[in-house]
């Protein structure tokens, strides 16, 4: 039973996170500290900072589904009118019951599923027809459903096109109007009739974007979850109807297209008219939200390895879902601008250079204490120490030219991330990872010139081909011109002489073969001077103040995200002081204290017991612990006789086990329940 | 002459049907025996037509060529009771009037139904004539409320009027029959067509431009490669009217003429067998593939939806479903040996029994509880797994995904038991380790090499 209710949490789960961050932010962060460490402030800068970066994940998704919404709009375009100019032909006689139908791959992340119908039904209602309906299995146990649910979807869309007045008639005669198809198809009738006989004015509007017989769209969102039965009639029901109004159908597919055979006979799929469009797979929208939001300057707030690792394994080991990983993304935020006072200083930068002034004595102890400025205190002379810290002003000023510092870090540290990244792409192998975001990973963590992979990389590259390496170094030099720090102009020029000594060594000679080609590592030493490559790629831990916009404590983060709770219980039911903080239930891990709350004796007596647990001796049991100590002597006590209230407390202990989901009553035995977890046998 | 005869139709309209259904001589015939008698009507009708489609095109032509008043309902559409009698009395109210539909009347049960028939048919003045009731895809009637069938069955008794019910359905009477309160009614069977049938009927709508010869000859090469996969007529027409551009572009562009039939098989025939591969199992649109033919490009490298099969999952996805897939299909006995590091010796003698020595895959797969599937899964994930929320819900996503498939009710909370849906090609195909060792039936199978 645990486990069910644990599977039903997860579903909550990323509502729960919405919640946590829209109802009790305001109250959580100003919760118990005093303003001194200006909580107000970091409130607003996170609101201002997440609406940033929403804008700019909607924007990515939009971008990146662009092609397939084309490609639909184009099919469902084309579906129908290629039946209505072919009407009379011989050909079409045949095609005539048809339903043209696509069926819309679009992977087993089915939490991002809900995003791209909302905005592909959006896109349909902008550009092809107002009529389009989403059906949810879950809705849709029976045909009568089915189309009861149609029926008032397509009537409230019927409502934003017309007028007020016709309004009210709809609402009166949608309760009238009886679930059948017959009803459907005549009120089609009457609604394309009504916009052709309407005021030429109003017409032009409207049939600018769709035209004249606007198809009924009819999106079944998972496919898998409808009963075959509903579907099929479903499919029969209307294909006797397609001549009278022209239906579309999607399939919203989360495994693979094969399902559609498995649902529906031959005599029902030979009704539709298939067509397969695919959704780009998540791990490339994935790479792109990295991309877009955590390689770029663009946002102040950044990730630290274990966190991004963290998230990225969930991705990958658990769900597959682009959204999560953004909701993930957005606690991290939250969590940073809560726990970490200086994050007020985690905004653009000229804005954290105007805050650093307005900062309060509270908070420039707090500069002082992050481990990284003491780090910077302790390499600095001792008149500067000193006078770093006892006087906040020259802290203040320090901690600007620190923070400009850490800026320019990050602009040279992505420009040169995505070199590396073309260089170690065109390995054989990948040492350092295919992806980008593993590289990152790497780069964030350790110095990555230490660790073998990167020797072997740099192994690797020496036996580059030639043409290979013009082709990456004039990748690179792209890289460079785009990014916008100046101070790579240099190695730009460099870089280009290197190819004008590329291709004359071409022409020259040829013959020697690329032993004659410079090494790559005295191309690089030539390009990016070597210690400086180095220093553009440092771990961000090294770097002072990283902690104001780095976010760290993946802890929390696992906590929320991947949480384990048969776990949680099993600790709060076997070491309640865990919780309860209660000095008394301080005990040894062995042994059972009679101090603790009765449900913790109970579960704990029944860790010990095999499959079946017969209650008499388990109650037993229990009232020899709970007297134990109550009772010095339990002698004393008649040993046959049970107090009633112990007695009562055992009943009520066992029955809340039960309401947690570890026992079962078992009719196997008398007086037995069965356990319902491992341990025991 | 016409083949049918009949003395109370004029031989013109016979012909005509003729035309319209042919290879249908005797059933057409008795059907009209049995309408043309007016006075004496015969109370229901059991079309057995499992195979054509067209069947109900058939009758209502019969009728609407005779001018006989008659009800057409099809059951799937009215799929509850109410629905289908109201939609009878609608259909029924425009008879006679020239209005298009009839207005709505409400009739919630059968007996409100009879009366209302009663009335409708005085109103609509056909007392001396017989109607006719058309129930298509009748096996429908099976699902509604126990009195709907019967009722069909003795309406004539119960409304005291000529009224004939012909149910249409594609599975045999015998199937249907109700416990009480049933007449039986006489059946009609259609049987398949021949070869010689569909030959006939297919090359009867020939398309205008060419001769009827060059469609037949057409027809016939169809037939040859379709006749042992599929005897539909719907779809072999389909099929027909799918392929004859590209059996005819020989002809179009001037490099055979009509009745180089060698030629133009030689033309057609890969390209019927790829259609027999993607087409007649719709795993590409028709439309698609007529693009295809207008592009004369290789069908090859559009592929059809089972070429999409591999379904990518996360890690810890596939490893739950490889453990779903061997608690299904090994014997729970065996978990011991297969997934403990010190099982100790089995004797093979007795490791097999003698009921276990048939392969498990052709029992299917069988049930197992929740915590035997992660037992499994600890066990051949090689770091450790924490059993978090995660995990769990991701069991609970391959069921809506229908990969794993819960055994008895959903409300079932505790120890709720699955079975795993996927193929062994399904599973191997995510299986990068070697499934072999853990897996029972390599030991039950006899080497083949």
């Amino acid at each position: 039973t645990a486990v069910r209710f644990v599977n039903k949490k997860c579903y909550i789960r990323a509502r729960f996170v919405y919640i946590y961050l829209s109802f009790c932010l305001t109250d959580y962060f100003s919760q118990g500290k005093n303003d001194s460490e200006d909580s107000g402030l970091r409130f607003a800068t996170c609101q201002l900072l997440w609406k940033q970066i929403n804008s700019e994940t909607e924007k990515i998704q939009e971008e990146l589904n662009k092609q397939l919404f084309d490609n639909l709009i184009h099919f469902l375009r084309q579906s129908h009118s290629e039946l209505q100019t072919k009407k009379t032909e011989w050909m079409c006689r045949m095609k005539s019951s048809e339903i043209p139908t696509a069926a819309l791959v679009l992977g087993v992340n089915v939490t991002d599923h809900d995003m791209t119908f909302k905005s592909l039904s959006e896109v349909l209602q902008d550009n092809v027809t107002p009529y389009v309906v989403s059906l949810q299995a879950k809705e849709c146990p029976g045909i009568k459903h089915l189309l009861q649910k149609l029926m008032g979807q397509l009537m409230d869309c019927n409502v934003d096109v017309d007028s007020s007045e016709e309004e009210e008639c709809v609402n009166i005669s949608q309760k009238k109007i009886r679930c059948s198809m017959a009803s459907l198809s005549k009120w089609y009738e009457s609604v394309t009739k009504k916009t052709d006989s309407e005021t030429p004015s109003k017409k032009r509007t409207s049939s600018s974007r769709h035209w004249q017989s606007p198809p009924i769209v009819v999106i079944f969102k998972d496919m898998e979850s409808f009963t075959t039965k509903v579907l099929q009639d479903f499919i029969v029901i209307s294909s006797q109807h397609i001549r009278e109004f022209p239906l579309v159908l999607i399939f919203g597919i989360a495994t693979s297209p094969m399902i559609i055979h498995r649902l529906l006979p031959h005599s029902v799929s030979s009704l539709l008219c298939i067509e397969l469009f695919q959704s780009l797979s998540c791990k490339e929208h994935l790479a792109t939200v990295i991309d877009k939001l955590l390689l770029t300057t663009q946002f102040p707030f950044k990730l630290s390895e274990k966190v991004l690792q963290v998230l990225i394994n969930i991705f990958l080991y658990h769900d597959f879902s682009v959204q999560n990983f953004i909701k993930g993304f957005q606690l991290s935020i939250v969590e940073h601008f809560y726990s970490q006072p200086l994050s007020v200083l985690c905004c653009q930068l000229l804005e954290a250079k105007k805050r650093v002034n307005s900062l309060s004595h509270n908070q420039c102890e707090n500069i002082r204490s992050l481990p990284s400025f003491r780090r910077y205190v302790e390499s600095q002379v001792s008149e500067k120490q000193i006078a770093l810290l006892t006087e906040d002003s020259f802290l203040k000023e320090v901690t600007q030219t620190l923070l400009e510092d850490l800026h320019i870090y990050h602009e040279n540290y992505f420009t040169v991330l995505r070199c590396l990244h073309v260089f170690t792409t065109s390995l054989p192998k990948y040492p350092l990872g295919k992806q980008i975001r593993e590289l990152h990973c790497a780069c964030l963590g350790k110095s990555v010139w230490e660790t073998e992979e990167y020797e072997s990389a740099i192994q690797l590259l020496r036996m580059l081909a030639k043409d290979e390496l013009v082709a990456i170094l004039q990748k690179c030099a792209e890289i460079f011109i785009s990014s916008s720090g100046k101070q790579f102009s240099n190695t730009v020029e460099k870089l280009e002489e290197f190819l004008a000594r590329f291709q004359n060594l071409e022409g020259e000679h040829f013959s020697v073969g690329f032993r004659s080609v410079p090494s790559v590592e005295e191309l690089s030493s030539s390009y990016i001077p070597c210690c400086s490559f180095r220093s553009y790629l440092a771990p961000a831990e090294m770097q002072t103040l990283n902690e104001v916009v780095y976010f760290n404590t993946a802890n929390t983060l696992r906590e929320h995200l991947n949480a384990a709770p048969r776990i949680a219980l099993h600790t709060a039911l076997n070491n309640p002081y865990c919780y309860l903080k209660n000095q008394t239930l301080k005990s040894d891990v062995g042994c059972i204290s009679n101090t603790a709350p009765d449900i913790c004796i109970v579960y704990k007596l029944h860790l010990e017991c095999g499959r079946l647990i017969n209650l008499v001796d388990w109650l037993e049991a229990f009232s020899t612990v709970v007297t134990a100590v109550e009772g010095t002597d339990p002698d004393a006590v008649a040993t046959d006789q049970v107090d009633e209230i112990i007695h009562a407390r055992f009943i009520r202990a066992v029955s809340e086990l039960e309401l947690l989901g570890f026992i079962k009553p078992s009719k196997q035995k008398t007086d037995h329940v069965a356990r319902l977890t491992w341990g025991g046998c | 002459m016409p083949n049918f005869e009949h003395p109370e139709y004029p031989e013109a309209t016979l012909l005509h049907l003729e035309s319209m259904v042919p290879c249908r001589e005797s059933q057409v015939s008795s059907l009209l025996s049995i309408f043309g008698e007016v006075a004496r009507s015969i109370l229901c009708i059991w079309v057995d037509y499992r195979c054509s489609t067209k069947m109900f095109v058939l009758t209502n032509r019969l009728k609407t060529n005779l001018n006989l008043p008659h009800v057409f309902v099809n059951c799937v559409e009215c799929f509850t009771s109410r629905l289908l009698l109201e939609e009878i009395l609608t259909q029924l109210q425009s008879l006679s009037s020239e209005k298009k539909h009839g207005s709505h009347v409400p009739c919630d049960t059968f007996n409100d139904f009879v009366r209302l028939f009663k009335q409708e048919i005085i109103t609509q003045d056909l007392q001396n004539q017989t109607v006719y009731i058309v129930l298509d895809k009748a096996e429908q009637l099976r699902e509604m409320e126990a009195n709907v069938l019967p009722g069909f069955l003795r309406l004539q008794e119960m409304t005291d009027r000529n009224v004939t019910v012909i149910f249409l359905s594609e599975i045999v009477w015998e199937l249907f029959r109700p416990n009480t309160g049933c007449l039986e009614p006489f059946t009609l069977y259609f049987s398949d067509y021949s070869i010689g049938n569909l030959q006939k009927i297919l090359s009867h709508y020939h398309p205008p431009e060419y001769s009827a010869d060059f469609y037949a000859a057409y027809i016939n090469i169809l037939l040859g490669v379709f006749y042992t996969v599929c005897r539909d007529l719907k779809e072999l027409r389909h099929l027909a009217a799918l392929n004859f551009t590209k059996y005819c572009e020989p002809v179009v562009r001037g490099e055979a003429n009509e009745r180089d039939t060698r030629r133009l098989w030689k033309n057609i025939e890969s390209h019927l067998k790829k259609a027999m591969q993607t087409v007649y199992l719709r795993e590409i649109s028709s439309s698609q593939w007529e693009r295809i033919q207008k592009d004369d490009g290789e069908p090859g490298h559009l592929k059809g939806l089972s070429a999409h099969a591999h379904v990518e999952l996360p890690y810890y996805s596939k490893f739950l479903l490889i453990a779903a897939y061997l608690a299904s299909y090994n014997p729970a006995r065996t978990d011991k040996r297969f997934f403990l590091k010190h099982h100790g010796k089995i004797k093979k003698t007795n490791f097999l029994k003698k009921h276990e020595k048939t392969s498990n895959h052709l029992l299917g797969p069988k049930p197992f509880p929740l915590d035997r599937l992660l037992a499994i899964l600890y066990s051949i994930v090689d770091n450790k797994v924490a059993p978090t929320a995660n995990i769990f819900s991701q069991i609970t996503s391959l069921v809506t995904l229908q990969l794993l498939t819960l055994v008895g009710h959903d409300d079932q909370l505790d120890g709720p038991k699955y079975k795993c849906t996927v193929s062994l090609d399904f599973i191997r195909a995510i299986a990068r380790f070697r499934l072999k060792k853990v897996y029972y039936d390599t030991y039950n199978t006899p080497k083949i090499t």
